[in-house]
């Protein structure tokens, strides 16, 4: 039965013989990847290029200029850069106690039946066009919010990113100083930002090993204190890897913010008065009537738009999938 | 000193084809085979041959290369991107890794069935017997498919179960009728072997004797290969067994190879006696 | 051989005398004592009642959005104290952490719900008119009452311009989410990481490009057919991550039996792989469209909002319901911005429908099996 042979125990070279339309299958799938791959590297080189010239033409300037002023050929992008930062780190500070609060309580404390509905709830805040999000924040929550600013302003006034250059305990106060500021729009980002963050982490918090979760509970904890101890660890990398997702998703967003803010172009740190201006505000409203010149300019800023919101989403997507929970997740 | 449990285990008459020249199977030899993934050497030399009309099995403890052994036999171990081979494995004197051999036709040949029952899900039951032809475009005509699907249903076991329920779909049935499924859907390419990767470790007992009946019916004509990790089941079904060992850090060779009935009666290696005497593994 | 103690055989297995035996119905183990049941709602009643006495007396400041506030801290604080009476403190953590997480997931449902229901609200007025559906903005100014005028137009865009962006972006998303799965290699993984960076990106800047590519260097007008790609770019890397997990998740032992048959790569791929994973890249798809026909940013960069009916995407512009809503909501007249409430709540209402459609799709699929 055993054959025995002296053979040359090295391997050997493979001739696959695939049949002819696999090659074709193959070749044409690496084709169409290597397609999308060069529109979407063109997007990046394409707004790079074209914002050498206005780097070269305006220099550091363009950071540290305030104005937006083509007329008078003064054009920078400092307050729109802090505008944008500004108001993302609002909407992260109101999304993200509560993307976390709600990821908790459906992987948590929601009964079997409601889940899926639940869950397909958080998509569905996701997918609603952010204009809407603008009009509502707009027509129904700036008119109760300025109420909000003002009381913050009352009494927290003495921090000075609460400030506004009105007197807050007027009988007949200046209601219009506290509308169009990049609190509100924050809070209006925040809804576009929560059902993102919430997703990852719901996703993660679904990960957590049943096996650890059940030991917590052999050794006498209470729910809450299961969640601490498991959950929470377990799914660290994806609590702060879909909070930057969300980050860079407020970095972004363009409708809403320009719905709901008032233009200023100064460089602002006061959040709950009434102007303000994001880069994607800008570019939006901006470039209908731009000339080259001008047109290069915004290109420049959406150029470094580009850069940040890349560099926040590659951060997530490295801490997500360096995480335990990473290995799994799907965001 | 007798042993506290008496693990002996006792054959019937193995079964035998009537004579090789009536088996119409063919003739599968394994020549100095070896494997390796990326660096690392899982088979060192391996030789075996499996005659017409035969069953041989491939037992040993788990890891040291059976199932790669089998996988080199049908050119399944070559999709992992690492895999590298030596050696040669002759079909009927043929060598399928031959340059000028197609991959897909040496499939065709040789067949295999796998550890967890695979039938495709959006398939029928009917669907699933003729998806290899549907696969690989091989025509048949109306009349001629019901026909191929009765004989295949029936040499895999399984006719008489689902002939009243052919449309439905391929996922309804039980394990080891989803098995028998697998088989009757490797079958109907026709293959010259049929390779078993421990076909019924994942089914209850009464599904494995429906499998190992199927196994000695279709052993007149189709020659088979069967990786298992039950030594009764060797001893039941197959005429010859190949022993597989990998001792810690070394590549897997063959101890012994045989008969079935000397290899556990009287093994001449003292490994091939401690494991069929059930001291490991 | 060892001798074996057996037990004695005077040991009674009949149960302890007084014991409650209820032999065939079960004992609710997990059921909330009626203690817990009126800690929670003597808690809020309590804490409402005290808010309400208590508020008037402070400067009321957004009369509901503060008593709410001032409501719900009070009832998390009674909360605790009510428990603290009958349970150690882990529990009393265990028991108001639960009531805060539940308390914050439902403002997070009320406040989507109040986003859907004040836009249909303010959106039913304009809806009512049957010529909201037949008519176009064309000839009407913005103050003429509701009688006139209507979305035609932008619906008709909208469905246009997705239709388009769905030809586009589906081939080339699912493609490349073959090429992620089935051919693999380390250039997939390349691709993999790219298309995970281009979900990220704002979609303003997709318009951009747009515009600066086809509108200024290549001299083409503002049309339906810019908009539908820039739409199809936002759309094609969500296609790709969503089909490559639906495909991923098709078992491996699936394609094995297929290629063990002698079939070749292409044919498992297109006859076992794709038609398994179907209802995942139906969903998939759908939900591609529901993102795709709500974008807006980059429409106001290459779309023109426009007043007028046009079925052609390559002449001249066309409009759709994201930048009609914009555009109308900003108007000064009120009629118009109650036309943008009725274009958003024919917006809002698709997407729902698409929604919906997915819901329907995983339901079968769990049906089926």
């Amino acid at each position: 039965m055993a054959v025995s042979v002296e053979t040359l125990d090295t391997p050997r070279v493979i001739h696959p013989g695939y049949p002819r339309v696999d090659r074709i299958f193959h070749g044409s799938a690496r084709t169409v990847a290597i397609v999308v791959l060069v529109v979407f590297g063109a997007i990046g080189l394409f707004l790079g290029l074209k914002s050498i010239a206005t780097f070269h033409r305006y220099g550091t300037h363009f950071f540290s200029q305030a104005d937006w002023n083509p007329e008078l050929n003064k054009i920078g992008i400092s307050a729109t850069l802090l505008g944008t930062v500004e108001v993302a780190i609002v909407a992260l500070i109101v999304a993200f106690p509560l993307a976390l609060a709600t990821a908790l309580f459906i992987s948590e404390y929601a009964p079997a039946r409601i889940k899926a509905t639940l869950v397909a709830l958080v998509d569905l805040m996701a997918a609603v066009p952010s204009v809407i999000y603008g009009a509502w924040g707009f027509f129904l929550l700036m008119p109760s919010a300025k109420y909000v600013s003002r009381w913050l302003h009352q009494n927290l006034g003495f921090i000075p990113i609460f400030r506004v250059d009105t007197d807050p305990h007027a009988a007949i106060w200046a209601q219009s100083r506290y509308t169009g500021s990049m609190f509100i729009a924050g809070i209006v980002v925040s809804m576009m930002v929560l059902p993102i963050a919430c997703a990852v982490m719901r996703g993660v918090f679904a990960q957590a090993p049943p096996g650890e979760r059940e030991a917590a509970f052999a050794l006498g904890a209470t729910k809450w204190g299961m969640i601490r101890s498991v959950v929470l660890p377990f799914g660290r990398g994806g609590i702060i890897g879909g909070t930057m997702l969300g980050l860079g998703r407020a970095l972004g967003e363009t409708v809403a913010v320009a719905t709901v803010l008032f233009t200023a172009f100064e460089v602002k740190f006061r959040i709950l008065e009434t102007g303000g201006n994001t880069i994607s505000k800008l570019i939006a409203e901006r470039f209908g009537d731009a000339t080259t010149v001008q047109l290069a300019a915004l290109l420049a800023a959406g150029f470094v738009l580009f850069l940040m919101t890349l560099m926040v989403n590659t951060l997530a997507a490295i801490l997500i999938s360096r995480s335990r929970s990473g290995a799994a997740t799907e965001i | 000193m007798t042993e506290p449990f008496d693990t002996t285990i006792v054959l019937d008459d193995p079964p035998v084809a009537t004579s090789s020249d009536e088996a119409v199977g063919a003739r599968l030899e394994a020549v100095g085979i070896s494997a390796w993934f990326g660096s690392n050497k899982v088979l060192d030399r391996v030789s075996l041959d499996m005659p017409p009309g035969t069953v041989t099995a491939l037992i040993g403890p788990s890891g040291c290369g059976k199932s790669t052994f089998l996988r080199i036999l049908n050119r399944m171990h070559e999709s992992v991107p690492s895999a590298k081979l030596s050696g040669e494995v002759h079909l009927n004197g043929q060598d399928i890794y031959a340059p000028d051999q197609r991959v897909t036709e040496t499939r065709k040949r040789i067949g295999m069935v796998f550890q967890k029952p695979n039938p495709f899900p959006t398939m029928s039951i009917a669907e699933n017997v003729t998806a290899g032809l549907r696969l690989t475009g091989m025509k048949v005509s109306r009349s001629e498919r019901a026909d191929l699907i009765e004989r295949c249903l029936t040499r895999g076991g399984l006719w008489k179960e689902v002939k009243d329920r052919l449309h439905e779909p391929g996922g309804a049935l039980s394990g080891g009728q989803q098995q028998r499924l697998c088989i009757a859907r490797s079958l109907a390419v026709d293959p010259d072997v049929l390779l078993m990767d421990e076909p019924c470790s994942a089914l209850d007992p009464t599904s494995t004797r429906r499998i190992e009946e199927t196994i000695r019916d279709l052993m007149l004509d189709v020659t088979i290969v069967i990786v298992t990790h039950n030594m009764q089941q060797a001893a039941r079904v197959s005429q010859q067994c190949a022993f597989f060992l990998a001792e810690l850090g070394t590549p897997g060779v063959i101890v012994e190879a045989g008969p079935t009935k000397r290899i556990f009666n009287e093994p001449e290696d003292p490994r091939t006696a401690d494991y069929v005497n059930g001291r490991f593994g | 051989m060892s001798s074996v103690v057996l037990p004695p055989a005077e040991i009674s297995v009949s149960p302890p005398a007084g014991a409650q035996l209820n032999g065939d119905h079960p004992r609710r183990i997990n059921a909330r004592s009626t203690d817990d049941v009126l800690s929670v709602v003597g808690s809020i009643l309590g804490s409402l009642a005290f808010v309400w006495m208590v508020y008037f007396q402070i400067l009321p400041f957004s009369g509901l959005v503060g008593f709410a506030i001032c409501w719900y801290v009070t009832f998390l604080l009674t909360y605790a104290v009510v428990t603290s009476r009958a349970h150690p403190r882990p529990i009393v953590v265990s028991r108001v952490m639960a009531a805060t997480l539940t308390g914050a997931a439902v403002l997070v449902g009320l406040a989507l719900g109040t986003v859907v229901v004040y836009t249909v609200i303010r959106g039913v007025k304009a809806l009512a008119h049957s010529n909201f559906f037949t008519h176009d903005m064309a000839g009407t100014r913005p103050q003429d009452p509701l009688t006139k005028g209507g979305i035609k137009h932008a619906i008709v865009g909208s469905v246009i311009q997705l239709s388009i962006a769905v030809a586009v972006s589906l081939p080339l998303g699912l493609t490349t989410a073959v090429f992620m799965t089935e051919v693999g290699g380390w250039f997939a993984k390349v691709v993999r990481t790219v298309v995970e960076a281009m979900t990220a990106i704002p979609d303003l800047l997709a318009g951009l490009f747009v515009y600066v590519v086809l509108i200024v260097a290549l001299g083409a007008e503002k049309n339906g057919l810019a908009a539908a790609i820039a739409i199809s770019i936002t759309m094609i890397p969500i296609i790709a991550r969503s089909a490559e997990v639906a495909l991923r998740v098709v078992p491996g032992g699936l394609r094995e039996a297929g290629l063990a048959l002698g079939a070749s790569h292409w044919s498992t791929v297109r006859r076992v792989v794709l038609p398994t994973a179907r209802p995942g890249l139906a969903t998939s798809l759908i939900l591609a469209m529901a993102r795709g026909i709500g974008e807006t940013a980059p429409l106001l960069i290459v779309s023109g909002a426009s007043t007028f009916f046009n079925l052609n995407p390559l002449k001249q512009p066309m409009n759709s319901l994201p930048l009609f809503i914009y555009s109308a909501i900003r108007d000064p007249n009120p009629t118009m911005i109650e036309r943008g409430f009725g274009a958003a709540v024919v917006l809002l209402g698709i997407v729902l429908f698409f929604f919906a459609v997915t819901r329907f799709l995983a339901r079968q699929r769990v049906g089926r099996q």
